[in-house]
């Protein structure tokens, strides 16, 4: 019972933080409305019994991204202004909702084959075992090592004074 | 009445929907990487719901939730930094006046 109020709350929190997001003048109160959405996030990986990632989620997104954006929206002044949305708002809003409404009507009519087993709490040895251990994700890791050094360098040399 | 896997799949749906409103009517190239990474993020409840309710034991969602989020931290590292860069040297960052490779 616990569980049903905790994820329609965390529900309800994130849709409302998200549209806040897309649909505020004002770019830093949409940043800040981001990380709201990103807590809600977190909790809903919490109610699905995912401990790890819930940490990892608050950690990266809350602690690492979104501080990340908020330089980058004081970086360009263009607070002001805002961000109004342009000249392609009706397509857009056609868009997305023609590509939920196809994604609800084929989720809702397949037929998941939900395995009855209660599922594995904590996930940290277990994900561990899977990233390293033998017969895992290992060379993913060592890409996913090569990609952030690339990204790092990339970003100090696109931002360096000429 | 008990939360099952659709319950998961619709909120996802949902988020990314929101996110790709957002990336294709902003103008803000900043609040365009911002609907990006609400899009991410409804990628990876997809991806965790599965993991928990089809393959409670395998954590194999969990493991491409974890790959999704170093790709995002990259991607906005690299997005942010271009934002920068462009600010810097045409004094906006309005998705519809950087047109320069425009055909």
């Amino acid at each position: 019972m616990g569980l049903v109020i905790a994820f329609w709350v965390l529900a309800v929190v994130g849709i409302a933080a998200a549209l806040a997001v897309v649909l505020l003048r004002d770019i830093f109160r949409a940043a800040l409305s981001l990380v709201l959405c990103f807590l809600a996030v977190a909790g809903i990986y919490v109610t699905l019994s995912a401990d790890f990632l819930a940490a990892v989620q608050v950690l990266i997104y809350v602690g690492a991204i979104s501080v990340l954006i908020i330089l980058a929206i004081m970086l360009t002044r263009e607070v002001k202004r805002g961000s109004p949305s342009g000249r392609l708002r009706v397509p857009a809003l056609v868009v997305a909702i023609l590509f939920l409404g196809t994604v609800v009507f084929a989720l809702v009519n397949t037929s998941w084959r939900i395995s009855s087993v209660s599922p594995l709490v904590p996930t940290t040895a277990a994900i561990g075992g899977s990233l390293f251990g033998e017969g895992g994700f290992i060379l993913p890791v060592e890409i996913a090592a090569v990609l952030l050094l690339a990204a790092v360098v990339g970003a100090i040399v696109l931002v360096r004074e000429k | 009445m008990a939360i099952g896997l659709e319950h998961y799949l619709v909120l996802s749906a949902l988020l990314f929907s929101i996110g790709l409103y957002g990336a294709f009517a902003k103008r803000n190239a900043i609040a365009i990487l911002m609907s990006i990474e609400l899009m991410l993020n409804g990628v990876n409840i997809a991806m965790v719901a599965f993991s928990r309710y089809i393959v409670p034991l395998m954590l194999t969602g969990q493991v491409f939730a974890i790959f999704v989020m170093v790709v995002a931290a990259a991607e906005t590292a690299v997005g942010l930094a271009i934002v920068i860069t462009i600010y810097r040297e045409r004094e906006t960052i309005d998705a519809t006046r950087i047109n320069l490779l425009k055909w």
